[in-house]
C-alpha cells in the first residue's frame, strides 16, 4: 500500500525520516560517510568552533570518539550546532544521528520525548553568577532577584523550584540561547545568571570583566549530561554507549593515546579484550574488533579528554570532583568489556 | 412536428459513450485529484503517527493539563510555575495579542504622521520623513529589534540609579514602572459618570453633525466631547472625596515591586514593530492620498476649506478606498512579526509554547499545529475585520 516514493516524500514533509526511526542508523551513518553530530556551539569546554572552525570540547571529542569507532578517521563528524530549545526536534526527526550536546538526563526525556540517553559524561550540578558589587554570598539571599536563563532547559525549571521550595520570589527573563541570556545579564538586566555549574566557568570567561563576577557556592540541582539517541534502534544504543565506556575502562587500565599502540602488545587480558587483540567484541557491536584502539588512538581517554577540555589542560580549570573514576573517589564506572 | 424533429435530431447524432463527454470528463479528472490529494494528506497523517508510535514518542493533547514548571516574566493573567502547559499557552497567546494591538494602533498613527508629512509643501518635513522611510523599511526587522533591545538596555540607568518620574513612577533598565491605581468602593459613581459621558458625547456629536447639515453651523464637538469623558467623571470623582488609591512601586534589594510593570523587552518589542510597520504604512498612505487626483484637493480649496480640513474631509476619506487593503496587510504582518519576541526575550506564544512548551513535552507535531491555527485565526479575524471597515469606505455605486 504505501510505496517508498510516497514514504519518502511525506517523510521528508513531515521531518520525520521513517527509516532512520528504525534500527538502520549505523548503516545510514556508513554509507552517508559522515557522522550528523548535535552539537553545542557556543560553550567552551563542551561544544565550541575556534576562529579557524575546528570545533573543541567534551561532546566533540565525544562525536569524534565515535567516528574513529566506525571510520577511523576522527574527522568524520558534521557537527550541527542546536540550540537548548530545538535539540530534541533535530534529534527526533533524524536530522542528526545523535545528541552529544550538554544534555540532562531526566525521566521524561528517556521516555515521552522518545529518546534514550546512553550514559553520563559529565556529572554537573546548576549554580549561580552575580556581580559581586551585589555583596550576596549565597543563593538563599536571591528573593526578588531578576535571573537571566536559558530556554529549553532543566535549568529553567530548576530555577522555579528552587525558588518556590526556598520561598523566594523570582523575577526569571527567559532567553532562546545562552548568549543571549548572557549578554542581557552583562548589559544589567538581570542580578544573576544561571546554568549548569560548568557552564558557568565557561560563560564567566565571555564576560566583559570576568573578576567583577562571582559564582555562588549552591549547587541546586543534580544534572547528569550525557549522549542521547533516539529509541528504537538498539545497535546504535550500544555502540553510543560503549564508545564511553571504552574511553573510561582505557583511562582505569592506563592506555592513552600515547602508549596505546606498546598496549596492543600488553599481555593483561582486560587490555587484549578492550584492544581487540583477543575476543570478537568489537563485531558484536557491528564494528571491527579495534575499535577502542582506534577510539584512544585518535581521541584518547575518558582522563584525557576531561583535562584537554574542561581540566587542567584549559582555560576552566574544572577538578574532575564527581567524573573522577570511581576508584579515585569519582563515579565514572563503567562495566567490563567481556 | 417537434417530436419528429427532435427525434430525428437525436438518431442523427450517435450517442457518445460516457468518457468523451467534457462534462463527465471534467468532474472525473476533478474527484480523481481529490482522491489523491486526500490520499496524500492521509498518508502524511497515518506515518507520522506510526513513526511517533515507532519512536515511543508520546501523542495527543494530554500535556495540555500537565505542571508547566517555569516561569514567565509578563504574566497578565495569573499564572505560576505550578500552573499547567494549557495557563502558559493562554499567557503566550494574551502576550502577542498585547503586543500586536497596541503595535497596530500606535504604528497606523505614525504610519499616517510620516505619510502625510513625506508630501508636505515643507522641504525639510518632507526629506526627513522620506529619509525616515528609507532607512527603516531597507533594515532588517530582526537587526532593529536587536538593536531597540540593546539600546533600551544600555541607555537606561541601572536599577540602583533608576530614573524617578514625577508621580511616583520609575525607569530603569528593569523596565518602567508606575503606581497601579486600586479603585476603592465608592469610586463606581466616577465609573457611572464616564459612562454617562461617552453616551451623552456621542449623543452631542449627532447632534451637532445634524444641525451643520441643516444650518452650516458649527459646534465645539472636540471641547464638549472632552468635557463629558474627562471632566463630569473628574468632578464626580472630586465630589466623592477621591476614592481612588495607588500603588506605588517600591524599591526591593534587588528589585522594583508592586505597581504597573512595563517589560523593557516589551518595550524594545513595541518599539521595534511600530517604528518599522509605521515606514511601510508611511508608503501606503502616500500612495492613497496621491490616487486622489488633484482636482479634489483645489475644489476643496476653492470652496473656501484650509489644508487641514481639506485633507481631513476631502483627500483622506477618499484616499481610504486605496488604503485600507494593504494596510490589513500590514497589520497581518506586524502581527505575525511579533514572533521575532523570541530573539529578545519576550514572552510571546512563539517563546512559551513553540519554544519552551515543545522542548519540554516533544510533542512538536501537535505544538506547532496549534501555533499555526492561533496565527492563521488571528489573521483571518483581522482581515474579516478590514474587511468589514473596508466596504464601509468603499465606493458605493449607484
Amino acid at each position: 500500500m504505501k510505496n517508498v516514493v510516497i514514504r519518502i516524500v511525506l517523510a521528508t514533509a513531515l521531518g520525520v525520516a521513517a527509516q532512520a526511526a528504525s534500527a538502520q542508523t549505523l548503516g545510514t551513518v556508513k554509507s552517508r560517510g559522515a557522522l550528523n553530530c548535535g552539537s553545542n556551539g557556543s560553550l567552551a569546554g563542551f561544544g565550541l568552533p575556534d576562529s579557524q572552525g575546528r570545533w573543541t570540547g567534551l561532546d566533540v571529542d565525544f562525536c569524534k570518539a565515535l567516528a574513529a569507532a566506525i571510520f577511523n578517521d576522527p574527522g568524520k563528524v558534521k557537527f550541527v550546532p542546536l540550540t537548548a530549545k530545538d535539540r530534541f526536534t533535530a534529534l527526533q526527526s533524524g536530522e542528526v544521528d545523535l545528541l552529544a550536546r550538554n544534555t540532562t538526563w531526566t525521566s521524561s526525556r528517556d521516555t515521552t520525548l522518545g529518546l534514550n540517553f546512553t550514559g553520563v559524561n559529565y556529572y554537573d550540578g546548576q549554580g549561580f553568577m552575580v556581580r559581586k558589587a551585589l555583596k550576596v554570598n549565597s543563593a538563599l539571599e536571591l528573593n526578588d532577584a531578576a535571573v537571566c536563563v536559558q530556554q529549553g532547559t532543566t535549568t529553567e525549571l530548576n530555577l522555579a523550584d528552587y525558588f518556590r521550595a526556598n520561598k523566594m520570589k523570582l523575577k526569571t527573563v527567559t532567553f532562546a540561547t545562552s548568549t543571549e541570556a548572557l549578554k542581557a545579564y552583562d548589559a544589567g538586566r538581570c542580578d544573576a545568571y544561571t546554568t549548569d555549574a560548568s557552564g558557568l566557568a565557561g560563560e564567566r570567561l565571555r564576560l566583559a570583566n570576568t573578576g567583577d563576577h562571582v559564582i555562588l557556592p549552591e549547587i541546586i540541582s543534580k544534572e547528569p549530561l550525557g549522549p542521547a539517541v533516539r529509541h528504537g534502534d538498539d545497535q546504535w544504543f550500544d555502540i553510543v554507549r560503549w564508545t564511553h565506556f571504552a574511553m573510561v575502562n582505557a583511562e582505569e587500565l592506563g592506555i592513552t593515546k600515547a602508549n596505546v599502540d606498546d598496549q596492543m602488545k600488553s599481555e593483561n587480558p582486560d587490555v587484549k579484550r578492550l584492544l581487540g587483540t583477543e575476543g570478537k567484541h568489537g563485531e558484536a557491536l557491528g564494528l571491527s574488533n579495534d575499535w577502542a584502539y582506534r577510539i584512544i588512538k585518535h581521541v584518547g581517554n575518558y582522563g584525557e579528554v576531561f583535562e584537554q577540555n574542561v581540566g587542567q589542560g584549559s582555560q576552566l580549570k574544572i577538578a574532575r570532583g564527581l567524573n573522577a573514576l570511581w576508584s579515585k573517589g569519582g563515579l565514572q564506572f563503567a562495566p567490563p568489556v567481556r | 412536428m417537434n417530436t419528429t424533429e427532435t427525434g430525428a435530431v437525436e438518431t442523427a447524432r450517435p450517442k457518445a459513450p460516457l468518457i468523451y463527454n467534457p462534462k463527465v470528463r471534467g468532474i472525473a479528472y476533478q474527484a480523481a485529484l481529490c482522491a489523491l490529494v486526500a490520499f496524500l494528506v492521509w498518508s502524511a497523517i497515518d506515518n507520522a503517527a506510526e513513526n511517533l508510535a515507532r519512536a515511543k514518542i508520546a501523542t495527543g493533547f494530554d500535556f495540555w493539563n500537565h505542571t508547566a514548571g517555569f516561569d514567565i516574566s509578563q504574566t497578565p493573567i495569573e499564572y505560576s510555575a505550578t500552573s499547567t502547559y494549557g495557563r502558559a499557552f493562554w499567557v503566550g497567546l494574551i502576550n502577542t495579542l498585547l503586543v500586536a494591538g497596541i503595535g497596530i494602533v500606535l504604528a497606523t498613527v505614525l504610519g499616517f504622521i510620516i505619510g502625510i508629512a513625506r508630501l508636505s509643501k515643507n522641504w525639510l518635513v518632507a526629506r526627513m520623513a522620506g529619509f525616515y522611510v528609507e532607512i527603516i523599511r531597507n533594515l532588517p526587522l530582526l537587526l532593529q529589534l536587536l538593536f531597540w533591545y540593546n539600546a533600551v538596555l544600555k541607555a537606561l540607568p541601572s536599577v540602583r540609579e533608576s530614573l524617578a518620574i514625577p508621580g511616583g513612577g520609575f525607569l530603569n533598565n528593569r523596565g518602567l514602572f508606575l503606581p497601579k491605581p486600586d479603585f476603592l468602593p465608592g469610586s463606581s459613581a466616577a465609573l457611572i459618570a464616564l459612562a454617562l459621558g461617552i453616551v451623552a458625547a456621542i449623543a452631542f456629536r449627532i447632534w451637532a453633525r445634524r444641525r451643520q447639515y441643516r444650518t452650516g453651523q458649527q459646534a465645539p464637538v472636540f471641547w464638549v466631547t472632552f468635557g463629558l469623558v474627562v471632566g463630569l467623571p473628574l468632578i464626580v470623582l472630586a465630589l466623592s472625596g477621591f476614592p481612588i488609591r495607588f500603588i506605588y512601586p517600591e524599591s526591593g534589594r534587588f528589585n522594583i515591586r508592586g505597581g504597573i510593570e512595563v517589560l523593557p523587552e516589551f518595550m524594545a518589542l513595541l518599539f521595534g514593530l511600530v517604528i518599522y510597520t509605521a515606514a511601510f504604512i508611511a508608503e501606503v498612505v502616500r500612495a492613497g492620498i496621491l490616487s486622489v487626483v488633484k482636482g479634489q484637493t483645489e475644489a476643496a480649496y476653492s470652496l473656501g476649506l484650509r489644508p487641514g480640513p481639506a485633507l481631513r474631509l476631502v483627500v483622506v476619506p477618499q484616499a481610504m478606498r486605496v488604503i485600507v487593503p494593504p494596510l490589513t496587510s500590514q497589520y497581518l504582518n506586524l502581527t505575525k512579526n511579533s514572533s521575532l519576541a523570541v530573539a529578545i526575550g519576550y514572552p510571546d506564544l512563539v517563546q512559551i509554547f513553540a519554544g519552551t512548551v515543545l522542548n519540554q513535552t516533544g510533542q512538536a507535531v501537535e505544538v506547532i499545529v496549534i501555533t499555526m491555527a492561533v496565527y492563521l485565526t488571528i489573521s483571518l479575524v483581522t482581515s474579516g475585520l478590514m474587511n468589514i471597515y473596508n466596504r464601509s469606505v468603499a465606493l458605493v455605486e449607484r
